[in-house]
C-alpha cells in the first residue's frame, strides 16, 4: 500500500502536519485512537502517532508530529509526493465519547495535536468546551485557530507569557475546577504536565483521562513494552489506551521507562544530523 | 575407516541384500557440524551447519527401514519417514524431497526447529535399541539436509484454475503459509493478512537468524507470491478491518484465523516495570525483526546494551533470549529456571548449544523480586532457591521454595520468558468467536470455529505450541476450507 504525502505544513519550528494515503485506516478510524508508522524501511524504528484527522472521502489521515529523534527528524525531512514506508492502524481504544456536561480540556505542546481529534468529539457530543493550550513560548504554540473554531471558550498560556497569559496549564486549570466544576477534565501533553494536572484535579474530584505516550513496538499487545501501572495493575497503553484514568497512573514510572533509551537515540539523531550535514542525505 | 570407504562398503552390501541390522547399529551417529562456540558468541549467522552429503547418506544409513516406522506417529504430519530417508541413502534427493512435500510444505524451517526428540525421534527403534534418544536416526537432521538440498530448486505448485470464491488468511505465521498454499492450489483468490510489516510471525519475530535464516522464510513467502497470494502486511484484522468487514463487505467467503499467541505473561513480581526489564516477546522482535543488533548501522530500533542478564524460564524462548543476549555484548547471562534442567522444556540441543556459548545456568532458583536503582533501572534479581519434592498434575516434580535461601544476582537486564496467552484482539472485535477459559479459539476436529466459514489453528487454538503443529492444523484448516468452498 502507497502512503503518499499530499500535504506538508510546519506548524512551528519543530512540529509538522502531514497529509498522507492511509484509505483503509481513514475510514476505521475514530477519535484517540493512534498509528504506527514506519518512516522508511523495513529497519526504521515503529513510531506511534495519533491519527488528528482523517477524510474518509479522500483516503487520507492527518499527522502532527514533534521533531524529537532520528525518526522524527527524518520524516520531518520528507516533502510532499515522498511516500512514507508503511503505516498500521488504527490502534488502541477509542475514546469514549458521549454527553456528560462541561469538558475541560488542556493541552500542551505537541499534545494538542492528539487532544483536537478528541476535543471535536465531545463538542459534537453536545458538551461544553472549554480548552486550555499551553507552550514554552509563543512561537510553539498550536492549532489555535482550530482550538478556538470548537471551543466555548479558550485560554492560551505560554511559560514566558510571550503569548495568552504567562504560566503553566494548571493555573488555569485549577481556577476552572473551582468555579465551573466540570464534569470531565481530559489532558494530553509532556508526561510531567499529565502529571500536575492530575495533581490540580484530583482535589476537585473531576474525573481526569489522560493519553500517554509510552515507547511501543507493534502496538498489538504483542510485546509488553508499552507497559504501565494503572491503579496497581500492570496495562498496555496499545491495546489498553492509549487514555486511563489519569488518577490512577503511576507517571514517575512512565516516565522512567521513557528514557530508557536516552543514550541509543542521542546517538542516533547525531548521526543522522551529521549525515545531513555533510550532504550524504539529499535534504536540509 | 574412511568414511567414504565406508559408505560404498555398506551400499555394496546393501545392493547385494547382505546389509544387517547389526552392520547399521555400527554406523557411528553423525553429530551436526556446528560454528564454533566461542566464534558464534559474536556472530548471529546460523549455528548448526547442517550435514555432508556423506554425513547425510551415512546417517540415513543407520535407519533400519522397519516395517512399522514408528517413527512416523511420533511427527505430527506424518511424513513416510522410512521412505525419505531411504532416498537420501540412495542418494536420490529429489525423490527424497518430494516424499516429505506430499506432507510438510516448509521442511527447511522443520528440520531445523522441531523438538525431534519429542516426536518423530522419540520412537524411532535404533533410538529405543541404544536406550537413548539422542542415538535415533537423526530424522529432522536429514530432512534439513535434503530441504537445503532442494533450496530455491523446488518451482511453483500448480495452482487450479480460478474458482471466484475468495478467502482471507488472518497471520502470516508457519499455519497461515500452509493454509494459503493449500487453499489457492485449489484455485481460490487467497489474500494473507499480516499485522507486521513483514509476514513470517514467529519464524521471523521470534526465532533467531542463528538457529533459523530469515532467507529460508523469505523464500517460502516467495513460493506464496509466485503462486499468486496477494500478500497485505501492516493489516491488523480487528482493527484495519474486522472479519465481519472481510465476509459481508469485502467478499471473502471463507477466513483462517493464524495469528499465534502473541500475549506476553509477566511473572506478577515487584520490580517488573523497572527499565531493563523485557518480556521475551519484545526482546526478540526488537532484536530479530527489527534487527537491533545492526543498531545504527542501518537499523534504528534501540535495544538495552545489557553486561548482565537474567532470563527467566526454561523453554526454547528462554533459550533463544539467552542466547540473543550473549550476541548483543552481555558478558554474564544466567538462565534462572525454578524446576530441574532434565524439566526444562527446551530442545536438548539449544540448551547443550546454550551452555557452549556460555551461558550460565541457574536451575532450581525463582526470582522473588527485582531490585532496582534509585532511578529505576535494574539492578539486581533476588531469587529463592527450590528443591523438587512430589509430582504434580504434569507429571514434573513440584519445586518447593527452601525457606530463607534468598540470594542476590546482579544484573541490568530481566528478560521474562515464561510463556505467552492467547491475543484478545480477534476475541473482542468478532462476536460469536467462541472462546476458552484461556482466550483461545474453540474449533471442532476439521478446525472450524463456531462461526460459518470461518476457521482458526495453530497457537491461537493450541496455546503455545509448535511450527509443525501450526502446520499440521493448516492442512486439515485448508481441506476443511476446500471442501466448504466446494458446497
Ligand atoms: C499512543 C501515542 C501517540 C503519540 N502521538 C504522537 C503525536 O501525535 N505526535 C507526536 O509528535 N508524537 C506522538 N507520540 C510520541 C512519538 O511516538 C515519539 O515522539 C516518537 O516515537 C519519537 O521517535 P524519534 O525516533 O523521533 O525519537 P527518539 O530518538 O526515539 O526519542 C525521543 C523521545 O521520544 C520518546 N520515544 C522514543 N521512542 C518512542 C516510541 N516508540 N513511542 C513513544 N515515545 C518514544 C523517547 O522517550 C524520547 O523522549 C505518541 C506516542 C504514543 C505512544
Ligand atoms: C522465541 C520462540 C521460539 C520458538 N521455538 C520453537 C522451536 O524451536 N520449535 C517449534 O516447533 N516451535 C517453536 N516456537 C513455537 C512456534 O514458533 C509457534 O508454535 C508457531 O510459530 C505458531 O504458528 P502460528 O501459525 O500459530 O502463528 P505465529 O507464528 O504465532 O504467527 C502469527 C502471525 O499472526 C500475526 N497476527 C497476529 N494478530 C493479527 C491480526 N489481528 N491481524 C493480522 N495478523 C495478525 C502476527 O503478527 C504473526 O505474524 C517458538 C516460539 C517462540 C516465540
Ligand atoms: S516434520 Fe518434524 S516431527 Fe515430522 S519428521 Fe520432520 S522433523 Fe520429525
Ligand atoms: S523408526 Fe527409526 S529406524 Fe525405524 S524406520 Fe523410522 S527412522 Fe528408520
Ligand atoms: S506496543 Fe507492544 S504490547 Fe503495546
Amino acid at each position: 500500500m502507497q502512503h503518499k504525502i499530499l500535504c506538508k505544513e510546519q506548524l512551528s519550528e519543530n512540529v509538522f502536519r502531514i497529509e498522507v494515503e492511509a484509505a483503509l485506516i481513514a475510514r476505521a478510524r475514530k477519535p484517540g485512537q493512534f498509528v504506527i508508522v514506519g518512516v522508511a524501511d523495513e529497519y526504521s524504528e515503529r513510531i506511534p502517532l495519533t491519527i488528528a484527522g482523517a477524510h474518509p472521502d479522500k483516503g487520507t489521515i492527518e499527522l502532527i508530529f514533534q521533531r524529537v529523534g532520528k525518526s522524527t527528524a527524518e520524516m520531518a525531512d520528507m516533502n510532499e509526493g515522498d511516500s512514507l514506508g508503511y503505516i498500521v492502524g488504527p490502534l488502541g481504544q477509542p475514546t469514549h465519547v458521549a454527553k456528560v456536561g462541561t469538558v475541560v480540556c488542556v493541552g500542551g505542546g505537541i499534545g494538542n495535536a492528539p487532544l483536537l481529534p478528541i476535543a471535536t468529539a465531545m463538542k459534537e457530543a453536545g458538551n461544553k468546551i472549554i480548552s486550555i493550550i499551553g507552550a514554552r513560548d509563543k512561537g510553539l504554540i498550536i492549532l489555535e485557530k482550530e482550538f478556538a473554531a470548537i471551543s466555548d471558550e479558550l485560554i492560551v498560556v505560554t511559560d514566558d507569557g510571550s503569548y495568552g497569559r504567562k504560566g503553566l496549564v494548571t493555573e488555569p486549570l485549577a481556577e476552572i475546577c473551582e468555579s465551573v466544576k466540570p464534569d470531565l477534565a481530559i489532558v494530553i501533553g509532556p508526561t510531567i504536565m499529565m502529571k500536575f494536572c492530575c495533581k490540580t484535579t484530583e482535589p476537585f474530584g473531576v474525573h481526569t483521562l489522560v493519553s500517554l505516550n509510552t515507547i511501543m513496538v507493534d502496538g498489538t499487545g504483542m510485546c509488553g513494552g508499552c507497559r504501565v501501572e494503572v491503579g496497581g495493575e500492570t496495562k498496555f497503553v496499545c491495546v489498553d489506551g492509549p487514555e486511563f484514568d489519569g488518577h490512577k497512573v503511576d507517571f514517575d514510572q512512565m516516565m522512567r521507562r521513557l528514557g530508557a533509551y536516552k543514550v541509543q537515540e542521542q546517538k542516533a539523531l547525531e548521526e543522522y544530523k551529521h549525515k545531513c550535514r555533510f550532504g550524504l542525505k539529499n535534504n536540509e | 575407516m574412511d568414511d567414504n570407504k565406508m559408505l560404498e562398503e555398506l551400499l555394496e552390501k546393501q545392493a547385494a541384500g547382505e546389509l544387517k541390522a547389526k552392520m547399521r547399529y555400527e554406523i557411528p551417529a553423525q553429530d551436526m557440524p556446528v560454528q564454533d562456540g566461542t566464534v558464534r558468541r559474536s556472530n548471529v549467522s546460523e549455528v548448526a551447519l547442517g550435514y555432508t552429503e556423506l554425513q547425510a547418506r551415512l546417517e540415513a544409513m543407520r535407519c533400519l527401514q522397519c516395517k512399522t516406522a514408528p517413527c512416523m506417529k511420533g511427527c505430527p504430519v506424518k511424513i513416510r519417514i522410512r521412505d525419505f530417508v531411504s532416498a537420501i541413502a540412495d542418494g536420490d534427493y529429489g525423490k527424497s524431497l518430494a516424499i516429505i512435500k506430499e506432507n510438510s510444505l516448509l521442511p527447511a524451517v522443520c528440520g531445523r526447529v522441531c523438538p525431534q526428540e519429542v516426536q518423530c525421534q522419540e520412537t524411532c527403534t535404533v533410538g529405543l535399541k541404544f536406550k537413548d534418544v539422542e542415538k535415533s536416526v537423526s530424522i529432522g537432521r536429514l530432512e534439513r539436509f535434503v530441504a537445503d538440498w532442494g533450496r530455491g530448486e523446488g518451482g511453483v505448485p500448480q495452482v487450479a484454475p480460478e474458482t471466484g470464491k475468495k478467502v482471507a488468511v488472518v497471520g502470516a505465521g508457519p499455519g497461515g503459509i500452509v493454509v494459503a498454499a493449500d487453499i489457492r492450489r485449489a484455485g481460490h483468490d487467497v489474500t494473507l493478512f499480516e499485522a507486521f510489516h513483514k509476514p513470517g510471525g514467529v519464524l521471523v519475530y521470534g526465532i533467531p537468524e542463528f538457529r533459523l535464516p530469515k532467507a529460508i522464510v523469505a523464500e517460502e513467502i516467495e513460493v506464496l507470491d509466485k503462486m499468486g497470494v496477494k500478500i497485505v502486511c501492516n493489516f491488523i484484522v480487528g482493527r484495519t478491518r474486522t472479519i465481519e468487514e472481510l465476509m459481508a463487505e469485502d467478499g471473502f467467503d471463507a477466513v483462517y484465523v493464524g495469528v499465534g499467541a502473541g500475549l506476553p505473561s509477566f511473572m506478577g513480581i515487584d520490580g517488573e516495570q523497572l527499565v531493563g526489564v523485557y518480556s521475551a516477546n519484545e526482546y526478540l522482535t526488537r532484536a530479530n525483526l527489527m534487527k537491533a543488533y545492526d543498531f545504527g548501522k542501518g537499523a534504528d530500533t534501540p535495544i538495552a546494551m545489557s553486561k548482565k542478564v537474567a532470563v527467566l524460564g526454561g523453554g526454547n524462548v528462554a533459550m533463544d533470549s539467552a542466547r540473543t543476549a550473549v550476541r548483543l555484548g552481555a558478558e554474564k547471562v544466567y538462565l534462572v529456571y525454578r524446576r530441574s534442567e532434565i524439566e526444562m522444556p527446551a530442545r536438548v540441543e539449544e540448551v547443550h548449544h546454550a551452555k557452549e556459548e556460555g551461558v550460565e545456568f541457574c536451575t532450581l532458583q525463582n526470582p522473588k523480586r527485582i531490585i532496582g536503582t534509585e532511578d529505576g533501572m535494574v539492578k539486581s534479581l533476588e531469587c529463592l532457591k527450590y528443591e523438587l519434592g512430589e509430582p504434580d498434575d504434569s507429571g514434573r516434580r513440584r519445586p518447593i521454595p527452601i525457606e530463607g535461601s534468598e540470594f542476590i544476582l546482579d544484573v541490568d537486564t530481566v528478560i521474562v520468558a515464561i510463556g505467552n496467552g492467547a491475543n484478545p484482539l480477534i476475541g473482542q472485535t468478532t462476536p460469536g468467536l467462541e472462546l476458552n477459559k484461556w482466550g483461545n479459539i474453540i474449533v471442532d476436529d476439521k478446525c472450524k470455529t463456531s462461526l460459518d466459514g470461518v476457521y482458526a489453528g495453530g497457537d491461537i487454538v493450541l496455546g503455545a505450541a509448535t511450527v509443525i503443529l501450526a502446520m499440521g492444523q493448516g492442512r486439515i484448516a485448508a481441506a476443511a476450507i476446500n471442501e466448504f468452498l466446494a458446497e
